[in-house]
């Protein structure tokens, strides 16, 4: 594609898998995630890759992981809830080492754990990049692919909503990277028969005569990658030199949010920001040194309080941190809700910086939960 | 035939299963303290055994010239 | 009586059959005494030699005893979970698709947790070869009852015999699959005696030769011995599985040619078998390649 087009995000982002070389796509169909699979089952097949609808999320995952066991660039990817039903083949799938690419198309930013912490069981981490934008999704998801063959570790891109949906007019120029060691671990049967077959797998089982982890050895073996992950932090920050007041946002509201900023600096606050551009690895440092020369620092966020654990621990004390975000979606549960438009965010970035108590939404009083007698005392 | 008897996990599956009946059970054990199979004349080399044995202790052969054995009358078709 | 020396090979005589299939790397293995998930793994590896398909051949394993072969089975192989080999394997082989793929999954791996998937993969006619061990037991966590296992039927957990009004009924899985339009061949095999591991085998060997020519879902079924998980002595374990898996699923070729066989014709088949080997036997003796 020479010339720009204007398309929607979802369609925008299968074609930067496309490019990237992705050859195998398997999904559910899921709001607001379906999208990508239809325009993945159109792309693939014109340039020799197959998509399936799968019959479920769970199969979805597994062909993946079938797919990438040969060594094809694969992904998958629903929404959170699809990819709840996915975490036990996520957290496997990381112990066998393979490059998965994830598309989270969340219904909110509700998602950050699930994302960071990892919402299958074990010990295991990925790489999460969170575009704030069509543009910024098209260079993360080629992204994605490379740092998922670079550390043979799954990698998800945190998408949402507003960026499935939004239409831009985009060209999906390749990225260049550099280059990466052969597939030599992938199976495609030649090595069969050979003594020197291969195992693709989760477990430390090696081949018989072949040196193996056991279970003991791989847990240990995973546990020592994923801190050599973390060089792969990106952040975006500013306003930073003589802010009194911080706020760490992502994703899509991060853009909102660095609007309103931009207006209130006009007017003379003092406030800056951070953008976590991986949410895993966390930005820790910039965050840890913007806050030590902050009066506060505020967490916004479309959920009830999620990154604000992350900021808190960056923030080590050195100054208060507030949330002053809050689950937004409109009725159906879906969509952009009410704390995505400039002028909410903005009366709440300065209600932290005047050191006033964050408002309520108008009309969510009736969703507020009254505490019951019952429940006044511990148990 | 041979039979690795320190492979033999004692399960008796062969002794039934051999046509001429010409396998029992020995009286020692083996080094993980199993019974293992001990061959009397009378094979026919039809492999029964090794198809049904789990853990690949025999290996079959066929006399180049045919070895003919009396065996008693009880053995057979058991 | 008197023994004879088998420590060495006899003089004089030619090897017909060794010790162990070449596409496995040891014949070691952690299976119980009498347990028939070996009998059936030397078969299929024997068919992919035989079929002189080795270096096409990629297996995806699922979570059971069996399990433990995928350390000495010397094919390329991919680990899935429980239950999640057939969609595995589709992915294998959308990327490979001259790949001979195979899963080997036990009952509790297929037909219970992974219900879904092998019915979705034979529906779909995905072109891989789903292979299960079925001993009506999980046998790899202590033996508790599965979705095949029969009424009647001893598990740990139903130790005096599967109940039907408190534990329902089996599901006959291999006759499910056949219903299906994708399934090209489905088959139930058996290795309680040395006929009935001759005649798995040309299962073994006719389900791989539908995947080869493409013609969609291949599926063989293997009734095995579980002495341990049925509490019973390991000498028993092939009279036993006759008289319960054996009475429910029936051996044969539950599928062919797309043509579906009924379970009572296919039942009366192997008593009309049954009947002929026993005869065979009475009337002394009898050649492997005639126990079919």
């Amino acid at each position: 594609m020479s010339g720009r087009v204007l398309m929607e995000g979802s369609e925008a982002l299968a074609r930067a898998a496309i490019v990237s070389g992705c050859r195998f796509f398997a999904g559910y169909p899921m709001t607001p995630f379906t999208e990508v699979l239809e325009h993945m089952a159109r792309l693939l097949p014109e340039v020799g890759g197959v998509c399936i609808n799968a019959e479920s999320e769970l199969e979805a995952v597994g062909m993946a992981w079938g797919a990438l066991s040969t060594g094809a660039r694969a992904a998958t990817g629903s929404t959170g809830q699809g990819l709840s039903l996915m975490q036990e083949s996520f957290s496997e799938i990381t112990l066998a080492e393979l490059p998965l690419v994830i598309f989270n198309m969340a219904r909110g930013q509700q998602d950050y754990f699930q994302a960071t912490r990892g919402g299958g069981h074990g010990d295991y981490r990925h790489i999460v990049l969170a575009p704030q934008d069509v543009r910024e999704g098209v260079e993360h998801v080629q992204l994605a692919f490379h740092l998922a063959d670079k550390w043979r570790n799954p990698v998800l891109v945190y998408g949402d909503y507003l960026l499935a949906h939004t239409q831009e007019a985009l060209a999906i120029t390749p990225m260049e990277f550099p280059a990466l060691p052969a597939k030599d671990w992938a199976v495609d049967g030649s090595a069969s028969g050979s003594g020197l077959s291969k195992n693709v797998t989760p477990l430390g089982v090696a081949k018989h005569g072949q040196e193996a982890f056991g279970q003991e050895g791989k847990f240990q073996y995973i546990a020592t990658k994923t801190p050599l992950m973390e060089r792969e932090v990106r952040v975006e920050s500013g306003y930073l030199d003589d802010a009194e007041t911080v706020v760490v946002a992502f994703g899509s509201p991060a853009k909102f949010v660095k609007y309103a900023i931009k207006q209130l600096r006009a007017e003379g606050h003092r406030i800056g920001y951070v953008r976590p551009i991986t949410l895993w690895p966390f930005p820790f440092d910039t965050v840890r040194d913007a806050a030590s020369n902050a009066r506060v620092v505020g967490s916004f966020e479309l959920a009830a309080g999620q990154m604000v654990d992350d900021v808190r621990i960056a923030v080590a004390g050195r100054a208060p941190v507030e949330f002053i975000g809050g689950v937004s979606t409109d009725s159906s549960g879906f969509g952009v809700g009410r704390l995505l438009e400039v002028g909410e965010i903005r009366t709440r970035l300065l209600a932290l910086h005047e050191g006033r108590t964050q408002p309520q939404i108008p009309g969510y009083e009736k969703f507020t939960y009254q505490l019951q007698e019952h429940q006044e005392t511990p148990a | 035939m041979t039979v690795d008897v320190e492979h033999c996990k004692g399960c008796e599956l062969c002794i039934p299963a051999c046509p001429p009946a010409v396998l029992t059970m020995s009286t020692p054990v083996n080094h993980m303290g199993y019974r293992y199979p001990e061959l009397h004349p009378g094979c026919t080399g039809c492999a029964a055994c090794l198809l049904v044995c789990p853990d690949f202790v025999f290996e079959v052969f066929r006399f180049n010239q045919p070895q003919v054995h009396e065996v008693p009358m009880t053995g057979a078709g058991e | 009586m008197t023994t004879l020396d088998t420590s060495t090979a006899p003089a004089d005589a030619r090897k017909i059959e060794q010790l162990k299939p070449d596409l496995l790397l040891t014949q070691e293995h952690h299976m119980c005494p009498g347990c028939g998930e070996p009998l059936a793994v030397r078969q299929f590896l024997e068919t992919i030699q035989d079929l002189d398909v080795v270096q096409q051949a990629v297996a995806v394993a699922g979570i059971g005893c069996y399990t433990s072969f995928s350390g000495s089975m010397d094919v390329d192989l991919v680990q899935a979970l429980h239950g999640r080999a057939p969609s595995v394997a589709t992915g294998v082989k959308r990327m490979l698709p001259d790949a001979l793929v195979f899963t080997l999954q036990g009952d509790g791996d297929m037909v219970n947790e992974g219900l879904q998937e092998v019915i979705h993969t034979a529906a779909r006619g995905e072109n891989v070869t789903c292979i299960l061990l079925n001993n009506g037991v999980f046998g790899e966590t202590g033996g508790h009852m599965t979705a095949t296992t029969v009424v009647g039927q001893r598990t740990k957990n139903t130790i005096d015999g599967r109940d039907a009004e408190y534990h329902g009924y089996p599901i006959l899985i291999g006759d499910l699959i056949a219903q299906l339009e994708g399934a090209a061949y489905v088959a139930r095999g058996s290795v309680h005696n040395a006929g009935a591991v001759a005649r798995t085998k040309k299962m073994f060997t006719r389900a791989f030769e539908s995947q080869l020519r493409h013609e969609g879902f291949s599926f063989v079924e293997v009734l095995t011995m579980c002495p341990t998980g049925w509490f019973i002595p390991t000498a028993e374990g092939p009279s036993y599985m006759n008289e319960t898996l054996g009475e429910v699923h029936i051996m044969g070729e539950l599928k062919v040619d797309g043509r579906v066989n009924m379970t009572e014709e296919l039942h009366a088949e192997n008593v009309a078998r049954q009947q002929e080997v026993e005869a065979k036997l009475a009337a002394g003796g009898l050649d492997r390649h005639e126990g079919r």
